[in-house]
């Protein structure tokens, strides 16, 4: 417990600062309740038509189960090959561990909108020899928004690796464990939170990419951060305030529940 | 424990999924990218020339660095401020400061800045609120232009400068500021001749990963600026998009991944890697 508190200047300055970063977050609650149809303050009376216009404009649910399947599918393959390649890692302890390392981290490091333009140029190229797998298709954009996860996976995989105990997995090898029983019976059952957060993370960084979404698709594969930025581009549409309102609550909570659930693992 | 074959055939096929995976999705391509800056539209170092020389090129580059080093200031120093009470506060104030440091980061860059088109637009929550109140007469234009710009990439960014910062506040060893405080010095004192020093890794690293973010942002200056406030990210979007001009887009990207890994290159020196989260 932290003897040094900080003092009155500090806790103006920091209240000040949380304001900043949350006032926005409310502000999208009045505009999302206006009857006009275009972006402003309610009036007098509130309405609830654009959140009634997200369900019943198919383009949003469309986008939305669009974003949900690009998400599952690239949070898996994301998933599983960080897994493969940080129980490699851990296990062997091979000589360029850093190098290795170092290269899958790159898309998290490099500025997004070079990753974009790479995938473009991948996806474009890949366009010319199938129709349903490249530019503007959705294995197109679940393969491209692996590539953009992958990194984050592998770091949360090999922090959870990093936190356990080597010697349970040195005495299933004593006692004649296979390479694949070693991995599957006794590392992935102790490491199944990090797994499971790295799927989590995965799904929840593909569910919202734009920067590199945006290179990649024009017409068919319109996942829901790209359907909010066209109707942000244009004339800007109140249902994305509906929209935003939605989403921040979710966060909300699941972030309530996430910091329940690690309060209580910590106190086992 | 390394060495007997069966081990390294076993890491080998392990790690290789993965490696194959970017090798053919990522860094192939990267060098097309490449390829494109020197042959299009036609062989040679064309691109490269208009670059240095072409003033609306440099007019966005030099904007790019203005904004990316006003946004680097503010970000880090209200960072600080909300650090230090998420670290060294009361537990009720530290749950607090965590709710409104990781509330913001989880939520999309795109909610985000829809936040701020509401909040600062003519018709938005500030002019309408001003006006009610008699205060101006016509709405004040604080979004589509640079000031949005940079109240939007200094609220994304303030999370991601709170970590190293917290990193290094915590490894702070406090019997130091309690001695200063026993020797008589005042609170404020003690904070700029002691406790600023002492945390110096957290603020290079938190300025160089705000910094370098900031160049190569594109969503909030694309939204915020409304078109007004070109940042290099965008003006690559508008290069292969609507010009097409993939040639210059390309060249400008590679510029910009020199740039970035030449201050990663120089971060490192500096601070550990470790210290950063």
């Amino acid at each position: 417990m932290p003897t040094y508190r900080p003092g009155p200047v500090s806790l103006i300055l920091a209240v000040l600062v949380a304001l900043f970063l949350l006032l926005p977050l409310l502000a999208v609650i009045p505009v999302s309740l206006t009857p006009s149809r275009m972006l402003a303050m309610p009036s007098g009376e509130l309405s609830l038509r654009h959140y009634r216009a997200l369900y019943e404009d198919p383009r949003w649910i469309d986008a939305i189960l669009l974003s949900i399947r690009i998400g599952v599918v690239s949070s898996a393959i994301s998933t599983m090959l960080a897994l493969c390649f940080s129980l490699g890692i851990w296990m062997f302890q091979p000589r360029f561990t850093a190098a290795l390392v170092g290269f899958v981290l790159l898309p998290m490091v490099v500025p997004p909108v070079v990753s974009a333009i790479t995938l473009y140029f991948l996806l474009t190229s890949i366009s010319g020899m199938s129709s349903f797998f490249g530019y503007d298709t959705w294995l197109g954009v679940a393969m491209a928004h692996s590539v953009m996860t992958v990194p984050f996976a592998t770091v949360l995989i090999l922090v959870s690796l990093s936190q356990l105990d080597r010697r349970i997995d040195l005495a299933a090898r004593g006692l004649g464990a296979s390479v694949w029983e070693r991995a599957t019976r006794i590392i992935m059952p102790n490491i199944k939170f990090g797994i499971v957060t790295a799927a989590l993370l995965s799904f929840v960084l593909s569910w919202e990419e734009i920067g590199v979404t945006l290179f990649i698709t024009s017409v068919n594969a319109i996942t829901l951060p790209r359907l909010m930025w066209m109707g942000l581009r244009d004339n800007i549409d109140p249902a994305i305030a509906a929209l935003s309102v939605i989403l921040i609550i979710i966060t909300v909570l699941v972030l309530a529940v996430r910091s329940i659930v690690t309060r209580q693992r910590g106190a086992h | 424990m390394r060495g007997t074959l069966s081990d390294r055939t076993g890491a080998a096929l392990l790690m290789a999924p993965l490696l194959l995976f970017l090798i053919l999705a990522y860094a192939w391509p990267f060098l097309g990218v490449v390829k494109w800056s020197f042959t299009l539209p036609t062989p040679g170092l064309g691109q490269y020339g208009a670059l240095a020389t072409d003033p609306l090129v440099q007019s966005v580059f030099i904007r790019t660095l203005r904004i990316a080093l006003i946004v680097t200031l503010v970000s880090v120093t209200a960072a600080y401020a909300i650090t230090v009470v998420w670290v060294r506060g009361s537990p009720v104030q530290r749950v607090l400061a965590e709710f409104c440091i990781l509330v913001p980061f989880w939520i999309s860059v795109l909610t985000r800045a829809f936040g701020w088109v509401a909040l600062l637009s003519n018709r938005g929550l500030i002019n309408t609120w001003l006006q009610s109140i008699g205060f101006i007469s016509e709405p004040l234009a604080l979004v589509r232009n640079e000031f949005g710009v940079i109240i939007g990439m200094t609220h994304f960014l303030i999370p991601f400068a709170v970590f190293p910062l917290a990193s290094a506040m915590r490894s702070l060893d406090e019997r130091v500021l309690l001695a200063a405080r026993g020797l008589g010095s005042s609170r404020m004192r003690t904070f700029w001749t002691v406790f600023v020093p002492m945390t110096r890794s957290g603020i290079i690293g938190s300025a160089m990963i705000v910094f370098v973010f900031s160049l190569g942002f594109f969503v909030t200056p694309a939204i915020l600026g409304g078109g007004r406030s070109v940042m290099i990210a965008e003006l690559i979007y508008l290069r292969i998009f609507q010009s097409p001009d993939w040639g210059l887009g390309a060249a400008i990207s590679v510029v910009l991944v020199i740039f970035v890994g030449a201050l990663m290159a120089l971060l490192f020196r500096y601070v550990k890697p470790k210290q950063l989260v």
